[in-house]
């Protein structure tokens, strides 16, 4: 099936998000959509998949124009999607996730479950999938979870599948699976939209690569052409995908996590006996795919939530069991991995939320009552120092952009005198530009000798900024490595291996999106 | 893929410790000891508490079982102690405490109470399930109602308006023409009338449906209360004397002992009842409409991406509800009392709201929370007409005290469906 896009264009208010997109998806290709976060890759497939109406253009399947007025409309047309966040019910089973709106009925309306099982278990058997139909999805690893998302579109007959950025909760093995799983598809006859913003990945897998910066498309590109092209095409400018963080002189251990085990209000162990110490002049960053503890783990060292035992010392005081007020006057600093809800009150403005963990002190407060001069002489100066652009300090939080919503909360954390500095996913859906800040930013805190703990979910954030790194793997430690250590055995060590177990393996069969070719030579591999 | 699985089976101590949930096995431990001194050691001794089984007429006639009062609520409060060490024993071993557990501790509990309330009188079995029953007739309907909306995701808190709503027209519409059975028919009409208010504003304008719920409720309220005292109360013969609907005894099925009396000569409301429970039951678990409903309570984007319109689903099953509680408020007119009068459903809607939680939004488990509160109801007038030691004030309480309990949670944990009082705005 050959799909073309001629035009499309899609409005928010005075926002463009999409612009005069023009793209054709031929028969049994993987075609690349590459673009940063807010790019418009996302809104453009929504419009594709039938979920909201293009305010121009044209949908063309096999020369045919085609208009979509829901998600049934494009299945319908042969097109199915796998989103970022998965669409699975969680406690449904697989069977009853796979025939929901396409269900096989007995007459009466009476579900045939039988039917849809078999379906499952023929494509299993096609592409190797091990999916058993009446496991819960809840139940299932994420990786099997997108399984069944492809197995869904598979027993619709989808000809074009969009993949929504399907690499995110994947270990690098995992993704290697699924690329295997992508060509199985496109040698059948499937064509392929890939959404990304993950070069490597690009590099591996495309046939052909059309690249978005700000709802526009702005060039075509050739799976040869090196990733720091496809960078500068992606951003606009020429980039240096790693900051230079130097080398630094570990100091006195000024954090020690001592068997700390957490488990979460539906009663499961996310944190199984964990220890490690972070020194003065470190930073230390916990790396793992999505979902294995690092979440909770920095939510105990905070004392959010969770029920948790153990001992977390800071400068040898015990903070575990503490309200977290205590936990932030003892001068830990913490961003949350959640900004929009956890790091910000988006009603309230860029001056109150710099003083969110300060309102109630001295110079902020005189008795019960707010002092706003202080407030906003102390707004300017953060406002200029993190170079934050809002319209004014009394700009709404929740109407800046990710980028400048996360100096917000970075300057608030770093404008107190930190004993520990914990920040999770510090650069999740941040354009390069403001991930280039706030990396430099966090090795400056560093380098001040703050002990910094970092969640990372990207192996490249924790090569680039880390001196050690600490591997979780449901819920444990699989191991604590180097910063410099290779990006395969860290693949692997996410998937559960021991750390000798992992350097042995890389060093057998390393990864296609491990090794990347190099081209440029200005992007660098440790 | 993945062999290096690190979580062990067994779970470490500090593991264990954070699991163990004690409100349960403590709760079991102060009730089963209140029971043993005030039912068992405080209570004098020699009266004998007596349970009639059969009624006149049964095939089989049945003796009246009598026992010692104290002794045998002593036995029962041990058996609820000994129920209490084994919970407490499970939670030390951070395993969770089943609920068969639960059930045999709160019936032990009610038997040593029974036996203790009614020392030196006579109750019978079989008018106590009927007295049980019979108030649980509205609360099963409610229950389905407030099911089917939450099984879409909308809350429904104005069942209780519903019911009334169903109660009035069907009186008035039963005595104006002088047939019940078109009585019947505007039930679930005028249900239909006010869940078609909570869904407009609920799920169109995207109302906040607690909000409207209690509006709705408190709106239904006033109007009946406005025309039972202009219409009804002053021309009752025209207006409020729609009479009942006769029992009709099921043959051979009707002959059975307990069982009979109290399921199987029922009015044709109760038959409707049991078929509305068995419809619901099949219609949610295994048809393609229940799939769809329960994707729609549970994770409304999945079911959109699957081609599902979500409010369309939600919209429909909510006049479905509507209707099903409109058709249970004839009950209070057509099958119970014979005539409509002021506020008569009485804080049913609710207490129907928290028999679908703790039959865990399940038509089966519903019923059995209906039952459950429904005899607590009865009880209290029964042991009310005996001349009970306890004040009836208490009493009264007894089916809200165990409302609360099993909102709260006692019983396990409850999960309601995931999208449960969100509205659905499409992006």
């Amino acid at each position: 099936m050959k799909l073309e896009l001629r035009g499309i264009t899609k409005r928010f208010g005075t926002l463009v998000a999409n612009d005069d997109i023009r793209l054709t998806v031929e028969p049994g290709e993987v075609h690349c959509l590459l673009g940063e976060n807010g790019a418009g890759k996302s809104t453009l497939m929504n419009v594709l998949y039938g979920l909201s109406a293009a305010d121009a253009g044209e949908i063309v399947v096999d020369d045919e124009p085609v208009s979509f007025s829901g998600p049934a409309d494009a299945m319908a047309a042969g097109i199915g999607m796998v989103h970022q966040h998965f669409m699975l019910v969680p406690v449904f089973t697989v069977a009853e996730n796979v025939m929901l709106g396409a269900e096989q009925t007995r007459g009466a309306g009476l579900l045939d479950v039988e039917a849809t099982r078999a379906r499952i278990r023929e494509i299993s058997e096609q592409y190797g999938f091990d999916v058993d139909p009446d496991a819960v999805v809840e139940h299932l690893p994420v990786g099997v979870q997108q399984r069944v998302e492809i197995i869904k579109a598979l027993v619709r007959d989808a000809h074009v599948l969009i993949l929504d950025e399907p690499t995110a909760v994947l270990t690098p093995q995992e993704t290697d699976e699924l690329m295997g799983i992508m060509r199985q598809l496109t040698a059948n006859g499937t064509s392929i939209v890939f959404i990304t913003h993950k070069l490597r990945e690009v590099k591996a897998i495309a046939d052909r690569i059309t690249v978005m910066r700000l709802g526009r498309v702005v060039g075509q590109a050739q799976p040869e052409s090196t990733e720091s092209e496809l960078a500068s095409l992606m951003v606009g400018r020429p980039v240096s995908l790693v900051v230079d963080a130097g080398t630094s002189e570990p100091g006195e251990v000024v954090l020690a996590v001592r068997g700390l085990t957490v488990v979460d209000d539906r009663d499961q162990l996310v944190v199984d006996d964990v220890s490690f110490d972070v020194r003065a002049g470190e930073v230390l960053v916990v790396a793992g795919v999505q979902g294995n503890g690092q979440t909770e783990l920095t939510e105990a060292l905070l004392g959010l939530g969770g029920r948790a035992s153990g001992s977390v010392r800071l400068a040898g005081t015990e903070l575990l069991g503490r309200p977290v007020r205590d936990v932030l006057r003892a001068g830990v600093g913490f961003v949350p991995e959640d900004r929009r809800t956890d790091g910000l009150v988006g009603q309230f403005t860029v001056a109150e939320n710099l003083v969110l963990d300060l309102y109630d002190r001295s110079p902020f407060a005189r008795g019960p009552m707010l002092r706003h001069s202080r407030i906003r002489s102390n707004a300017a100066e953060r406002v200029g120092e993190f170079d934050i652009r809002a319209g004014s300090i009394d700009t709404l939080a929740s109407t800046l952009s990710g980028g400048n919503q996360q100096k917000v909360v970075l300057a608030r954390e770093l404008s107190r005198p930190l004993k520990l500095l914990v920040a999770t996913q510090p650069t999740r859906g941040l354009d390069v530009g403001s991930i280039e800040f706030v990396h430099r930013r966090i090795i400056a805190e560093r380098d001040n000798r703050t002990p910094v703990l970092i969640v990372s979910t990207e192996l490249d954030e924790a090569g680039a900024l880390a001196d050690r790194i600490l591997v979780m793997y449901r819920g444990s430690v699989v191991g604590i490595v180097p910063g410099d250590t290779e990006r395969d055995v860290l693949g692997l060590m996410t998937a559960g291996y021991a750390p000798e177990q992992a350097f042995e393996q890389a060093a057998r069969h390393p990864t296609r999106t491990g090794h990347p070719e190099h081209g440029g030579g200005d992007e660098g591999e440790p | 893929m993945s062999t290096g699985d690190t979580g062990n089976e067994v779970g470490s101590w500090a593991e264990r410790a954070l699991r163990r949930r004690w409100r349960a096995p403590v709760m079991f431990t102060v009730l089963g000891l209140g029971a043993l001194v005030l039912f068992g050691l405080l209570a004098p001794g020699g009266e004998r508490s007596t349970f009639g089984i059969s009624t006149a007429g049964d095939i089989v006639e049945i003796d009246p079982v009598g026992v010692p009062s104290r002794q045998a609520a002593i036995l029962l409060a041990l058996l609820c102690l000994a129920v209490a060490g084994y919970a407490l024993l499970l939670t030390a071993r951070a395993e969770p405490v089943p609920l068969w557990l639960s059930v045999l501790f709160g019936s032990a509990f009610v038997l040593s109470f029974l036996t203790w309330a009614v020392a030196g009188e006579t109750i019978s079995l079989t008018g106590a399930l009927q007295g049980s029953l019979a108030l649980s007739v509205p609360l099963i309907f409610g229950a389905l109602c407030g099911m089917l909306g939450e099984r879409t995701g909308v809350i429904n808190i104005a069942i209780e308006g519903q019911l009334l709503a169903g109660a009035f027209l069907s009186g008035v519409v039963a005595s104006l023409l002088g047939n019940l059975w078109v009585g019947l028919i505007a039930a679930p009409v005028a249900g239909l009338l006010v869940a078609y208010l909570l869904a407009v504003f609920s799920i169109r304008y995207l109302v906040n449906q607690i909000i409207v719920g209690v509006v709705l409720n408190v709106l239904v309220l006033g109007l009946t209360n406005f025309l039972y005292g202009r219409l009804l109360s002053p021309q009752a013969q025209t207006w409020n004397s729609p009479g009942r609907f006769p029992r009709w005894k099921l043959p051979v099925l009707g002959d059975i002992p307990v069982v009979g009396p109290v399921l199987f000569d029922q009015t044709v409301i109760v038959y409707c009842m049991y078929v509305a429970v068995l419809v619901v039951h099949v219609a949610l678990f295994h048809t393609r409409w229940g799939l769809r409903v329960r994707a729609v309570g549970e994770h409304p984007e999945a079911a959109d991406t699957a081609g599902i319109a979500v409010n369309v689903v939600r919209f429909r099953n909510v006049l479905i509800g509507g209707a099903v509680a409109g058709f249970g408020g004839a009950y209070f007119t057509l099958g119970a009392i014979g005539v409509f009068s002021r506020e008569m459903t009485a804080g049913a809607g609710f207490i129907a709201l928290a028999a679908m939680i703790l039959g865990r939004w399940k038509p089966m488990g519903a019923v059995f929370a209906a039952l459950l509160f429904g005899f607590a109801n009865n009880l209290q007038s029964v042991l009310g007409i005996i001349g009970s030691p306890i004040p009836s004030e208490f009493m009264l309480m007894a089916p809200y005290v165990l409302t609360i309990f099993a909102v709260a949670g006692l019983v396990g944990r409850i999960r309601p469906p995931a999208a449960n009082g969100q509205p659905y705005i499409k992006s």
